[in-house]
């Protein structure tokens, strides 16, 4: 069944012998060192892949291959336990952290014969919204040196350095999406928090998938807040983000909040249907910060389902409000507590000081951890201590019910998913971005994103058009709870409507002989 | 890294707390109670001694103290509470740390099956009330053996609350009645064990070992005093208390000290102390331990814990995936206050020996194999095995399964004892033969040394005659109306028969004999 749907696909091409694994892993590695300034990745494991792709060779050449994925070059966020691979975070607390297992979901895709490129680039502990926030550095959006920014760019006034108005990926998992955009690898796993997946996809024109909180298992994921976390996946395609997150899915024994039920493989039909759709329209999400382009597009979204049949109607999320204050304690909350370990004794970061174990604790952790991190760990301690407990966590947690249910009530009126923008606005200059502190950027940039986290609904934002500047805007469906593959077909349907345009790197990667061939590898993409 | 390699599995080490509050009470009692299982532990701990070191003076007030126990007792289990990795005492160091125990990020803690229904087992033993839905808690504190910086227990819900437990003490002056107490179970949680710490102070290091699975019972006291109709006194808490005995003395001492503290116009302070066993009395911890702020929160990584009955068990679902209390009912063994009931009504046991046979690890199956196998009065058994079989257990400080005399020598002893083969006196020397283990049976042993009972009266009149005759002032001494003086005669022919004699044939001989004369 699968096989009928496949046109033309790196896939397919592994599968019809046109291109090899071991050569598919070698173009992603020069990409890879080209592209090396963008800063996607923290550490390429250029021997792991090369290894992986040889024995993927060896079991096409027997007719052996293990599915789609076998053979396809991935990328893994560095907040995802790789055994054997340095597992940083982006944190001097983890520099040199060999973790001795793999996550659930980095074991099942090396299980289908993937090739791990490498450990991507993120926010310290994946906590911000830029990818500017890591001990490694800021990630530079793709975007910045597109054909499309660059020919728009040509009309403003010359005078500023070239590289100097680079634009950030968004975040945490800048990292991965800008892997994925730059054609170094044909998915990428990042994690999602409030909207760390969705957030950079949509600066980086990809498609990012939010599960429900559940059906992925976290094992392995180092985690940022329990019970929001939940892998995320970043691919250009809507199918190849459904065939990932078949794999991904179901039950795991080593995460007791994965789901008990068996999940079934993804196949996502072709909508040519909308007529009995209903999609909603949160008016909270219409807020004055939003910007008139995305807003815009937001409604000619709407418009098309409208257009096509579908049942487009207001809804209201009454609580959308106290959402990002209500996400800042909770969030804070369980960073204070899962930052706890580490302590320099087991793994990880240890300063010189060895006066008592108390001051090398402290010593420790000053050294380990950036600011963004320490101040979350002590926001955290405060709402946690007990005469705070009540007035802070509490009642966070009454008002988290609230949101939940606000969502719960939409859908039951009948929606199947809501239509919101991902972002406030494109993406921005670093210079620009690093104005505002790591919270005042976060509190904005996850606003439609991570209310979903804590209703543990799915969420995927679709590359939509680009902005006057030439760059990607996105917009996000939500689905209901588990309904992932009903959530996915509507924006299968959605992404086949809007006809995204594929970045255009040639400029970027001119000396880049087979350009063109990679170009036309990457544009198909897995499957299409 | 603390931990060489581990198993690929799931997670912790377990224990269930309860916590025993018991009621102010006037007199001292014993340390009693004790089952066979590891409830032990709170039925023996629910005491509240109340001493004063003299008697108050006229006009004075009494003292009333008020003990509760928080008892950490390690769950029996395979594997840890929230790991698959083993429990094993005396393992080596860090051998049996999965990557959860060891808090390696992105570890996620799972919980053991046989865990909860240990809990479950506990709770329903105790009388508690089950909850159907608990939950799991983090309790946060820096320590160098809790690597993840927070310990998983069950604070706001947990598994059982509302419990009792009937025990007995031993009172009256030779402590030779029994008397019923009744002490109240607050809850029961299932909680993760911290690892061990090893403080070398010489080299000023030290070392962790996260096992886990040492110490099979800990005990916190919290103790105050106060004037009975008054509010309660200020409690303190006296932590890591490994031994009952150890326990006994830190709240005897604890109260002492608070009423002399206060009897000499001083003040109780809400701390934490510990118990120094070498010189008897509690001290002051030097960390603040117990005043932290644990900042408890939700363990987000486990979901509600439900249990289920059979009247609520959701239709067509995995008996391996849920838990019914119903089924863990069923499989409740006899509970120690019932066995000894039993005990008491069946062989007119008294109480007191009730709680001895109970007492003792394998003492009561062993009492109850010799009464399978010998004719001997159900009182005989009792009195052997708790006097003369323990007697020499105790005197080597061995255990039951460690006795080198089995229940069938025992009963084929006690048989011969009672078909009067032997005597009482022959009988010891027997079980004493029997003790050195040296492979022979009692009949045997009867046989090599010649200690059956004399049966030929001819020759036993025989002997009575030849003592009358070499003791001539005895026999004057009885016909002078001397009533004792026949015990004489009776012991001197019982040590020419090498006591092998019923003194009483021996007796109606002599009387026999004197009364010809």
């Amino acid at each position: 069944l699968l096989g009928q749907c496949l046109e033309l696909s790196v896939s397919a091409a592994l599968k019809q012998g046109q291109i090899t694994p071991i050569e598919l892993c070698q173009k992603c590695l020069s990409l890879i060192k080209k592209t090396k300034f963008l800063n996607a990745y923290i550490t390429v494991t250029e021997e792991v892949a090369l290894k992986q792709a040889e024995e993927s060779e060896k079991r096409y050449k027997n007719g052996q291959s293990l599915g789609d994925l076998d053979g396809i070059p991935v990328a893994v966020k560095d907040n995802f336990s790789t055994s054997g691979i340095e597992t940083t975070c982006a944190s001097n607390m983890l520099k040199g952290y060999v973790p001795p297992y793999n996550a659930t979901v980095v074991q099942k895709l090396l299980d289908q014969g993937a090739l791990l490129m490498g450990k991507t680039n993120l926010d310290e502990f994946a906590m911000g919204s830029g990818s500017t926030d890591g001990v490694f550095g800021p990630v530079k959006n793709p975007w910045s040196y597109s054909k499309q920014f660059r020919e728009k760019r040509k009309q403003k006034p010359r005078g500023e350095k070239e590289d100097s108005n680079w634009l950030i990926t968004g975040g945490s998992s800048g990292g991965s999406a800008a892997a994925v955009s730059a054609f170094t690898c044909f998915a990428a796993l990042g994690s999602d928090t409030g909207g760390s997946t969705r957030n950079p996809a949509a600066h980086c024109g990809l498609v990012g998938v939010k599960p429900s909180y559940g059906l992925v298992s976290r094992h392995g994921l180092i985690p940022l807040v329990n019970s929001m976390d939940v892998p995320g996946i970043l691919t250009r395609y809507v199918d190849d983000a459904a065939i990932v997150l078949g794999i991904l899915a179901g039950h795991d024994p080593k995460d007791s909040t994965t789901v008990q039920d068996p999940v079934k493989p993804f196949v996502l039909p072709n909508l040519t249907d909308v007529s009995k759709l209903c999609i909603g329209i949160p008016k909270e999400y219409l807020v004055p910060e939003l910007s008139s382009e995305v807003r815009s597009l937001w409604s000619k979204a709407a418009d098309l389902f409208e257009s096509e049949g579908a049942k487009v109607i207001d809804v209201s999320l009454p609580h959308t409000s106290y959402s990002i204050v209500c996400y800042h304690v909770l969030c804070t909350s369980e960073v204070a507590s899962n930052m706890a370990r580490f302590d320099g004794l087991e793994y990880g970061h240890r300063c010189d000081i060895d006066v008592s174990t108390e001051a090398m604790y402290a010593a420790t952790r000053r050294e380990g951890f950036n600011d963004v991190v320490r101040g979350r760990i002590l926001s955290g301690n405060f709402f946690l201590l007990k005469e705070n407990y009540e007035n802070y966590f509490i009642k966070a947690q009454k008002v988290r019910r609230l949101i939940a249910n606000d969502f719960v009530n939409v859908f039951n009126s009948g929606v199947d998913v809501l239509l919101t923008p991902t972002t406030l606005s494109e993406a921005v200059p670093y210079l620009e971005f690093i104005k505002e502190d790591n919270r005042t950027r976060s509190a904005q940039d996850d606003i439609f994103t991570q209310a979903v986290n804590m209703a543990g609904l799915p969420a995927v934002s679709i590359p939509v058009a680009l902005s006057k500047h030439g760059l990607p805007i996105g917009l996000q469906f939500i689905g209901r709870a588990f309904c992932d593959q009903q959530l996915l077909t509507i924006a299968k349907w959605f992404e086949k409507q809007v006809q995204f345009p594929v970045i255009q790197l040639q400029e970027l990667l001119n000396d880049c002989s087979s350009i063109l061939e990679n170009e036309k590898l990457a544009s198909v993409s897995l499957k299409q | 890294m603390a931990a060489p390699v581990l198993r690929w599995g799931c997670p912790g080490t377990c224990r269930a707390i309860a916590w025993v509050y018991g009621v102010p009470r006037r007199r001292r009692g014993a340390w009693t109670g004790s089952t066979s299982s590891w409830i032990r532990g709170q039925s023996s701990l629910a005491q509240e001694p109340l001493h004063t070191s003299r008697k108050p003076r006229k006009g004075e007030h009494k003292w009333a103290a008020v003990v509760g126990l928080e008892i950490h007792a390690q769950i029996s289990s395979n594997s840890k509470l929230f790991s698959g990795s083993q429990v094993c005492f005396a393992a080596p160091p860090n051998s049996l740390v999965s990557f959860f125990d060891a808090s390696l990020p992105g570890t996620l803690p799972v919980l053991n099956r046989r865990c909860v229904e240990a809990a479950v087992m506990t709770g329903l033993a105790l009388n508690c009330h089950i909850n159907k839905k608990s939950l799991f808690d983090r309790k946060h504190y820096f320590y160098a053996d809790l690597p993840a910086g927070y310990q998983i227990t069950q604070q706001r819900l947990p598994i059982a609350v509302n419990g009792s437990l009937t025990y007995g003490i031993c009172v009256g002056k030779r402590r030779s009645q029994v008397t019923t107490r009744t002490v109240r179970v607050k809850q029961i949680q299932l909680e993760q064990d911290s690892g061990k710490s090893l403080h070398d102070d010489l080299r000023s290091q030290t070392l962790v070992d996260l096992n886990r699975a040492e110490g099979q019972l800990r005990v916190d006291a919290n103790v105050s005093v106060h004037h009975p109709g008054e509010p309660l006194g200020v409690r303190t808490e006296v932590k890591n208390l490994n031994s009952i005995r150890f326990l006994a003395k830190a709240i005897d001492y604890e109260i002492q000290r608070q009423i002399k503290e206060l009897e000499n116009g001083g003040e109780i302070l809400n701390e934490t102390r510990s118990f120094d066993y070498k010189l008897g009395c509690t001290v002051p911890m030097r960390d603040k331990e117990g005043k932290q702020d644990y900042r408890f929160m939700p363990e987000p990584n486990l979901p509600p814990l439900l249990l289920y009955d059979t009247t609520s068990l959701p239709a067509g679902a995995d008996s391996q995936q849920v838990i019914n209390v119903d089924q863990i009912r069923e499989r409740l063994p006899e509970l120690p206050s019932v066995t000894r009931e039993r005990l008491i009504q069946q062989y007119g046991m008294l109480p007191e020996h009730s709680f001895t046979l109970l007492n003792e690890v394998g003492l009561l199956e062993f009492f109850q194999n010799v009464i399978k196998e010998t004719r001997a009065e159900p009182k005989k058994v009792t009195s052997w095995v708790l006097n003369t079989f323990l007697g020499y257990l105790k005197l080597q400080n061995l255990a039951v399964r460690e006795s080198p005399v089995t229940a069938s020598a025992l009963a084929e002893l006690l048989d011969l004892l009672d078909s009067k083969a032997i005597s009482s006196s022959a009988a010891k020397q027997v079980f004493e033969e029997l003790w050195k283990n040296e492979g022979k049976t009692p009949a045997q042993i009867v046989s090599e040394k010649k200690l059956e009972l004399m049966q030929d009266q001819e020759a036993l009149e025989q002997l009575c005659r030849s003592v009358m005759q070499g003791h001539p002032e005895v026999v004057m001494d009885v016909k002078k109306g001397n009533p004792r003086a026949i015990n004489r005669l009776i012991g001197l022919v019982r040590k020419a028969t090498l006591g092998r004699a019923d003194p009483a044939v021996i007796k109606a001989i002599l009387e026999k004999q004197l009364s010809c004369h």
